[in-house]
């Protein structure tokens, strides 16, 4: 059965119900309170998202200071609850303006009852996205940002429109300039053995699109991506200039994008939904361009002092630069004292992270920082067991780089009014879940 | 552009309801409407404004939409509670339900349909006849809905009508939200009834897989999820679905891939070209690793079911065992799900990075995490056999890190390694013995005691080391003090010098006189004996050759997997437990809403009838004799010496008090029907004026423990709560009791949904079945019932007759048991198949033998466990033989005492 809830409660950390809408008969209303007593109260919390008391399951996650719990009694569709509670968050953010908390359900709580109202009947997930709920749910201070409309009266049409067959997008958007911006946004992720080998290390990506555009267009994009490529010099029957073409381990659309048109024409066209929204995601594992390499050098001096050597190497192209340089190198509990000697950038300690943490803002490429720390420890009588030592981590961003390699060859935009379009493509690299291990 | 909602949680110093009822029926509208915010304000805190029902009703007559909708909302919570001032509302809605405004149409018919009080019910129908067939497809998408909403209320007025007809009339609508909805009702409706009334033919299956690339998300998923029953005629029909749902596993949504995954795979199941089913495979594996890279609880329900898949088809993820390297920050549910997946994956291929990373994570610092991390590595050296000498080398080198919990855990596995590779890296036991008294985990001790007793030939000082546990022989687990005795056994018969021979005596000694435990005893007689009668078959015995054993834990049962499989993305998949073993909700059939047939409390034509009585508490209700009830209602003398022996189940106590999982869950409660009057299990007498009369039922596939409580005291009795001990099919209470409060001199019927496998007791098998109930105004009553197994026959007991020849078979004849009822008559062959098919035992064939009549019938317990039924008998004549064959012959016993009871009925 595909009933994903049927019962959605949200608490905050002290258990608390914020909010709570029953949409079945078959749980009952204190079904929370065992929530609260045999979870919440426990260890288990954390231990495990789906958890079975009696006849009744609990999913429940975590975003901000607020916990959401699915109650179910059914083989209820987990995948499909988890999703929908991903969905209707991504939803009430964008109707209260960014922040979703504690706070933000109070003060939004009358128009999050007509939501939950909205989006999901006995337990089904019903039209989730924002655009078109915009159009007759307007709550005060909440209208939809391109109509001039009193909020009161929504527009006419909008039924059609929530069940339409391009669900996501309403008719008769107009702009003096048609716009669209791209933001292809990779996260490299990377475990390193200490010996410096890869064990790991794959790119996701997604591609962000804002999009300005009257009517009702179709888009086409294209990708240096191989299977795309293949295509195209089959049918143009010559082969293509632009060198590098790279390889994806696997792309999922937005719902936009026509699935069975992709499978058969290897062609991502789509009628965008307006404003800003996911594309794509994609996978990558082969031939990634990894835009740091980190060589740590840690010995432990006696059972009281340790000697932190970091040398960093940034490996893209000399006229770029990352920003927002980050790392953090773990050092045990007792810690005592530490100094610092650094090429670039700032180091300090974080006793509450038990971490050195040196900053480095704007790190060109090619080239080489290094830091040396000698850490002292208070010498402990407990536990002869060495310290097992957590990876290194870094955070960073380097704008104008791809791990992947990945770029937009065309953005295509056809609309029976025949405007022209401006389109603006952005690349950015971050770290995802890049560790060293020492 | 955030709301400033929060204004409305302040309360102010007057009195708060008396106020909010000036407020809800000021003149003015604003005032009205700040007033109703309030309300859902108060009610969201948990406050109870129910008493401002008519109130709030008043102001449902509005234009305001968003005013409209909170009074729908307090509706929807306060209805039931009110259910004669619900009525009310009933014009407000049917006006609404012809409004000009659709959003307003489907407002009304969707909150109608979640309000639970039989008069709004009656006025929905007209209602939602007329949005079903609305020119608006968002009316007829929320009818759709609607239609299961009432079905779970009043099936038969579905059906009575015409709704089904209509809902499936949608499923060729032109929107296909509206088909999407349809789809999903539809499926409900077939899930909770047993006629057919959603079969999917090839013509729907193709019209809504063409409906699926218009469908929103969720309505792909909806429509994924019911196709995904339809079985294919053959292997091309199954190749043509397979095309048209695998561009589904490049959606953004995680339902929608994992819904096609099902799919595909119950497809593939059919396809015969190994070619098709390996570029499938090639196809499912990179959407199923990129749901590792969605939020942690996503991933989580992805690795429960990956774990699933590659049971099934190992090939999927063979290559791509690095994507389940743990991360430092995953969550320690999302690390436990990985491991057990590289297990799965761990090959002599990749072998060597799998174990560099085991002992990465034998490194970390959440304890559970590390020990399962060791284990993992001696589950690879038990499955790889290239690999074992590799994973013992790293299992030794975390030995030497001398972290306590790693070196138990490490010898635990040893231990199984030596197991699977006899007399091939004794070598290591030097080293292992170094370990010896830092282990102060029971398993741990027990598995190096194993180690020595069995090596015991080539350790040099074993004695010396067995004796240093001998000294605290007495305060030992359990199961380190079993280890001991046998090791102690083993050494003194490969070594029988004097040292050892001291030590048998303390051991034999300890082991009989100064314990109280049953099992250890009659182990330490049997050595005993053998030793003094015949130490060379001792020897044979003691020290015969152990079968090699194989890494099975966590392979589970081919059947039970085609289940899981065919539940994949559902809770039954994250649990790994078919869903009859959580879901406890009962199949509604029509003629559950016969209200009048039950019976009510003490009505007189009930108490006319004869009632049960037990000769004693724990007598089965079986063998009970009938008396008239008039004695029934009078204090009724204990028959039985004993009463119920509280001292008996002295932890039920503790287990009520404390409130158990099990006792506080609501499910649907059906009403008692008649049926023939209950046992007596707590007579009037002992529970001070309380009778207590129950029994184990079937009903629809559904097990009930069926209660009638009678209060024959002075005074009322309430907060009645129920509590199962520890019994052999596990059997607990899938709810909490729900009992109204009893009046002096009436009673009570209630029916109690029973889960299987919840409290499960060690030891022999058993019918019994101790209950422990309590009220409020009484001492804890326990008493003791008899669980007949024929209860337990699932409906899908019944065997072709191919298939019970071959598992009768494949049975050993060991396995076979038999027993003869002497005065048992069969007089009429109809009535009784007819007797036994009602108890779920199905008759499969007849043969004559001499002047012989013998029978064959088949019947099935949960977890699949089979019996096999042959009868024999001359009809009419006083006498049967009964055999049975089943897995699992220790339960025949309890078998036999169904039997006699359903043949002497």
């Amino acid at each position: 059965m595909p009933v994903a809830a049927s019962a959605i409660y949200f608490l905050n950390l002290r258990g608390d119900v914020l909010i709570n809408r029953l949409y079945r008969d078959d749980v009952g209303g204190n079904m929370v309170d065992a929530f609260r007593t045999h979870i919440m109260q426990t260890k288990e919390l954390g231990t495990c998202p789906v958890r079975q008391i009696g006849g009744c399951s609990f999913f429940y996650m975590r975003i901000s200071n607020v916990y959401i719990v699915i109650v179910v009694s059914s083989n209820a569709n987990v995948a499909c609850a988890f999703k929908f509670v991903v969905e209707a968050v991504a939803l009430f953010k964008s109707y209260f303006g960014g922040a979703f908390d504690e706070d933000a359900i109070r003060n939004n709580f009358v128009l999050i009852y007509e939501l939950l109202d909205e989006i999901m009947d006995f337990g089904y997930p019903q039209n989730l996205s924002p655009e078109i709920l915009k159009l007759y749910i307007t709550q005060e201070g909440v209208r939809s940002p391109f109509s001039s409309k009193p909020a009161d009266k929504p527009v006419p049409n909008a039924t059609l429109q929530v069940t339409g067959a391009v669900g996501w997008r309403r008719e008769g958007l107009v702009y003096k300039k048609n716009e669209v911006f791209l933001d292809i946004v990779e996260s490299v992720n990377l475990l390193m053995s200490s010996k410096g080998s890869v064990l790991r290390c794959d790119v996701t990506g997604k591609i962000l699109m804002k999009c300005f555009l009257s009517g009702m267009p179709d888009l086409k994009l294209g990708l240096n991506d191989k299977i795309g490529l293949e295509k195209e010099s089959q049918l143009k029957a010559r082969p293509t200039k632009s060198g590098k073409t790279i390889e994806l381990d696997d792309v999922t659309f937005h719902q936009c994008v026509n699935l069975t048109r992709f499978n058969s024409e290897k062609t991502v066209s789509f009628v965008p939904p307006d404003g800003e929204f996911e594309l794509m995601k994609y996978r990558i594992t082969e031939g990634v361009n990894l835009p740091f390499r980190v060589l740590p050098t840690i010995k432990e001096l006696g059972r009281t002092r340790m000697e932190v050597n970091v040398k960093v190497k940034s490996v893209f192209g000399a006229k770029m630069f990352a920003l927002g340089v980050v790392i953090k190198i773990p050092v045990p509990k007792q810690t005592a004292k530490t100094s610092f000697q650094v090429t670039s950038g700032r180091a300090k300690y974080n006793a509450s992270i038990d971490c050195l943490v040196w900053k480095i803002r704007k790190f060109p490429g090619q080239t080489e920082p290094t830091m040396s720390a000698e850490v002292e420890l208070i010498s402990t009588m407990q536990e002869k067991k060495s310290w097992t030592r957590p990876p290194i981590q870094m955070e960073f961003q380097v704008p104008m780089f791809t791990a992947s390699g990945l770029r937009v060859r065309f953005l295509k935009v056809w609309e029976k009014s025949g405007y022209n379009t401006v389109e603006w493509v952005r690349y950015i690299t971050k770290a995802g879940s890049y560790e060293i291990r020492c | 552009m955030s709301g400033h909602d929060s204004k409305y949680f302040s309360t102010t110093k007057k009195g708060e309801i008396p106020e909010l009822k000036e407020e809800l029926n000021s003149q003015y509208k604003d005032k009205r409407k700040d007033a109703v915010k309030k309300v859902i304000a108060a009610m969201t805190v948990g406050k109870d404004v129910s008493s401002l029902f008519t109130d709030v009703v008043n102001c449902m007559q509005t234009e305001n939409l968003e005013l409209k909708k909170l009074v729908y909302l307090y509706l929807i919570n306060y209805a039931k509670s009110q259910p004669d001032l619900a009525i009310l509302a009933v014009n407000t809605f049917v006006k609404d339900s012809q409004d000009p405004n659709p959003l307003i149409r489907a407002l009304a018919v969707r909150t109608m349909g979640c309000i639970r009080v039989d008069k709004i019910t009656e006025y929905l129908c007209d209602p939602l006849q007329r949005c079903l067939k609305d020119d608006d497809p968002y009316v007829r998408k929320t009818a759709a809905i609607c239609v299961a909403k009432l079905y779970d209320i009043n099936a038969e007025l579905v059906e009575d009508r015409g709704f089904l007809e209509a809902l499936k009339d949608l499923i060729s609508d032109n929107n296909p939200m509206v088909v999407a909805n349809a789809v999903a009702s539809l499926a409900e409706i077939q899930d909770n009834s047993n006629k057919p009334i959603f079969e999917i033919t090839s013509h729907t299956l193709s019209k809504l897989l063409t409906a699926l690339n218009e469908c929103t998300e969720w309505g792909q998923v909806f429509i994924l999820d019911a196709l995904s029953r339809y079985k294919a005629a053959d292997a091309r029909e199954a190749e043509n679905i397979v095309e048209r749902v695998t561009p589904r596993l490049q959606h953004a949504n995680c339902a929608v891939v994992l819904s096609a995954v099902k799919m595909i795979l119950q497809q593939m199941e059919l396809i015969t070209s190994t070619d098709v089913v390996r570029n499938l495979c090639k196809k499912m594996a990179p959407p199923l690793v990129t749901l590792l890279s969605a939020e942690p609880e996503i991933q989580y329900v992805a690795l429960r079911n990956i774990n699933l898949i590659v049971q099934r088809r190992p090939t999927i993820l063979a290559h791509e065992i690095k994507v389940f390297f743990c991360k430092y920050n995953d969550p320690i549910y999302v690390k436990m799900e990985k491991l057990e997946i590289m297990i799965k994956l761990a090959s002599d291929r990749n072998i060597d990075q799998v174990l560099l990373e085991f002992k990465e994570y034998a490194t970390e610092v959440d304890v559970d995490f590390v020990r399962k991390a060791v284990r993992a590595i001696g589950r690879c050296a038990i499955k790889l056999e290239r690999a074992a000498e590799r994973c013992i080398s790293v299992l030794l080198e975390l030995i030497k890190i001398k972290v306590n919990y790693v070196v138990q855990e490490a010898i635990i596995v040893i231990k199984d390694i030596f197991r699977r590779y006899p007399n091939t890296y004794e070598s290591i036991i030097a080293t292992l013995c170094e370990s010896l008294d830092t282990l102060d985990e029971p398993e741990a001790k027990a598995s190096m005691i194993w180690i020595i007793g069995e090596y015991a030939e080539r350790i040099d000082n074993a004695d010396e080391l067995l004796e240093s546990f001998l000294e605290s022989f007495p305060e030992e687990p359990a199961q380190v003090q079993l280890q001991l005795l046998t090791a102690t056994v083993k050494l003194f018969l490969k070594k029988p010098t004097e040292g050892p021979q001291q030590m048998i005596q303390v051991v034999l000694n300890n082991a009989t006189v100064e314990t109280d435990n049953p099992d250890l005893r009659d182990r330490a007689y049997i050595y005993w004996r053998l030793l003094s009668t015949d130490p060379e078959a001792a020897k044979d015995v003691v020290l015969a050759e152990k079968p090699v054993i194989s890494d099975d834990s966590n392979q589970l049962d081919p059947t039970l997997l085609d289940e899981l499989l065919a539940n994949i993305a559902t809770l039954s998949s994250v649990y790994h437990k078919p869903p009859e073993a959580f879901v406890t909700r009962v199949k509604t059939t029509t003629q559950r809403t016969d209200d009048d047939e039950y019976p009510e409390g003490t009505e007189p034509g009930y108490s006319e009838s004869p009632a049960h009585v037990a000769d004693g508490a724990a007598s089965p209700p079986s063998s009970s004799s009938y008396v008239p009830s008039a004695a029934a209602r009078q204090p009724v003398p204990p028959q039985s010496s004993s009463p119920p022996a509280a001292a008996a189940v002295p932890d039920l106590l503790g287990d009520l008090i404390g409130l158990d999982n099990s006792a506080i869950v609501p499910v649907d409660q059906p009403a008692t029907p008649a049926g023939p009057p209950l046992p007596i299990l707590l007579p009037a007498s002992t529970g001070q004026g309380l009778q207590i009369s129950a029994q184990l039922t079937r009903r629809d596939g559904q097990l009930f423990y069926s209660i009638l409580f009678e209060n024959n005291s002075q005074t009322v009795l309430d907060g009645f709560m129920i509590q199962f001990n520890k019994n052999t099919f596990g059997l607990a209470a899938a709810g909490p009791l729900q009992v109204p409060q009893i009046q002096p001199g009436s009673s009570a019927a209630t029916l109690l949904p029973m889960v299987l496998f919840q409290n499960l007791s060690q030891g022999p098998p058993s019918s019994l079945l101790q209950v422990a109930i309590k009220n409020n105004q009484q001492p804890v009553w326990y008493f003791n019932d008899k669980i007949s197994l024929h209860v337990l026959f699932t409906e899908d007991g019944r065997m072709e007759r191919a298939s019970f020849l071959e598992t009768w078979r494949s049975l050993p004849d060991s396995n076979e048991v038999s027993k003869d009822f002497p005065g048992i008559v069969v007089s009429s062959v109809e009535a009784t198949l007819d007797q036994l098919a009602a108890s779920n035992m199905f008759f499969i064939a007849r043969r004559k033998h001499a002047n012989q009549d013998v029978f064959y019938f088949s019947a099935k317990i949960p977890q699949g466990i089979p019996f096999l039924i042959e009868l024999t008998t001359v009809i009419g004549n006083p006498g049967v033989k009964c055999a049975v064959k089943t897995p699992n012959p220790d339960v025949s016993a309890l078998f036999f005492e169904s039997i006699e009871t359903l043949l002497k009925a």
